[in-house]
């Protein structure tokens, strides 16, 4: 019997699981995925300031640092933002499995290619192990506890709690690992538009001189994201003309934060409960702060040997004070800059000034977005319904 | 009505099975599909991100 399964080697399983493991349960993690952390499934950019919560990133998980970012408007003007502390490109493949490697340092035990197909329940109605498959070996482990942490593309959070995306809540993502490009390498590049990206955007993030991952979202719809990326491709020569390394694609919650993500004997966290910031899409934050969360709430359980629904409870307590509140904010401010047209989008990179950027990467609030709308007439209106 | 992915467009990122209301969907070497959950809502076909799916309803 272990204390705790973790389904899911990402950065929100191995960070409840180090957490666990260092505060002495047996703690055992699966991965579905053959290799941990391949294939990427996303522009693989974090702030510096994240390290607070991930520990110091080695240099071998860093593709580039990035002093600041470039925000184009639907016209082609841009506005650069150096920030105090920036932030990085990682090399997903090898950050994902340095924080597994941390886990399985602190005591965890880690198991790629491990196929979970299901979640069992004891004769009480309590979550209390997995069924699953390594490499084509049928097994079954019991724990006293079961963290679902599969990101979104798994029905098991579905099958456990019901919980699903909503089609108007996820972006549709495709992006190329390019080489042979010119960019200007420390600087992540965002490009905003609704004919290019319809309520999401288009990202550069630069992996080097000459290389970046460039990737674009946009709402679900009949034309897709590949046939977007075609036309950035065509407007942007000194991008089009490199190669495709990888191409990778996938869905990013944005929005649907889910009220109660646990049950007797079983967590939800990370991307498995869309906790991703709505507006840039960034999950790795948020996965490891809701890894780690969930962890503390465990331990707690565990030590007092009482994990029902109202003892983990305490996770959606402190989840939602904490990172969901504050996400809710985020997921307001896209709800209105959704509302913003092409020619709005010009208006409000033009009326923006870098330290509004900064200001805004500090916290992303409300009233600085409403401060920057009220500089132009015409955004008035908008800028009022934010307050 | 049907229910049909092309493997060779699909890229195995899951979106599919993230917006499935059912768990009809799960994603292993490729997308596994349980036509007995399936309802043919066709979500599925409108988050994937490169036109792997196609749901007919009648």
């Amino acid at each position: 019997m272990n204390d705790v399964v973790i389904i899911g080697a990402g950065p929100a399983g191995t960070a409840c699981a180090k957490l666990l493991a260092e505060n002495g349960f047996s703690v055992k993690v699966y991965d579905k995925r053959a290799e941990i952390g391949a294939p990427k499934r996303c522009g693989e950019g974090i702030s510096e300031a994240s390290q607070d919560f991930v520990g110091k990133i080695p240099d071998k998980c860093i593709a580039q640092k990035i002093k600041g970012a470039r925000l184009y408007a639907p016209d082609g003007r841009y506005l650069d933002a150096i920030l105090s502390s920036g932030g990085f490109v990682l090399e997903r493949k090898v950050f994902d499995k340095w924080l597994a490697e941390e886990a399985v340092k602190a005591g965890a035990v880690v198991q790629a290619n491990t196929f979970i197909s299901d979640i069992t329940k004891d004769e009480r109605g309590y979550f209390s192990g997995v069924k699953g498959e390594f490499s084509g070996n049928k097994f079954e482990e019991k724990a006293r506890v079961v963290v679902c942490a599969t990101g979104a593309e798994s029905p098991l959070r579905n099958k456990a709690l019901g919980v699903f995306s909503k089609v108007n809540l996820i972006d549709s993502c495709i992006q190329y690992e390019m080489t042979n490009i010119d960019i200007v390498p420390d600087l992540i590049h965002i490009y905003l538009s609704n004919v290019l990206a319809p309520r999401g955007y288009v990202w550069v993030f630069p992996k080097g001189e000459h290389k970046a991952n460039v990737g674009l979202g946009i709402v679900p719809q009949d034309k897709k994201p590949g046939a977007y990326m075609e036309e950035f491709l065509k407007l942007h020569p000194e991008i089009s003309k490199g190669s495709i390394l990888e191409v990778n694609a996938g869905c990013v919650p944005v929005g649907g934060l889910v009220k109660d993500m646990v049950a007797n004997g079983f967590v939800l966290c990370g991307e498995a409960a869309n906790h991703v910031n709505a507006i840039h899409g960034g999950g790795i934050k948020e996965a490891v702060l809701s890894g780690q969360m969930a962890a503390d709430t465990i331990a707690e359980c565990l030590k007092k040997k009482d994990v029902s629904k109202s003892a983990l409870s305490a996770f959606n307590n402190r989840w939602w004070k904490e990172r969901g509140k504050y996400l809710r904010k985020v997921e307001k401010l896209r709800e209105t800059l959704e509302k913003l047209s092409d020619p709005d989008l010009n208006d409000l990179v033009d009326a923006l000034k870098p330290e509004d950027i900064i200001e805004f990467s500090r916290g992303a609030k409300l009233s600085i977005l409403a401060k920057v709308l009220m500089r132009k007439p015409k955004l008035v209106s908008i800028a009022r319904h934010l307050l | 009505m049907a229910w049909n992915i092309n493997n060779n467009k699909c890229l195995r990122c899951g979106g599919c099975v993230s917006v499935c209301p059912t768990a009809a969907l799960e994603l292993r070497d490729n997308i596994i599909h349980d036509e007995k959950l399936c309802t043919l809502c066709g979500v599925c076909e409108k988050a994937c991100p490169v036109e792997a799916i196609k749901v007919t309803k009648k």
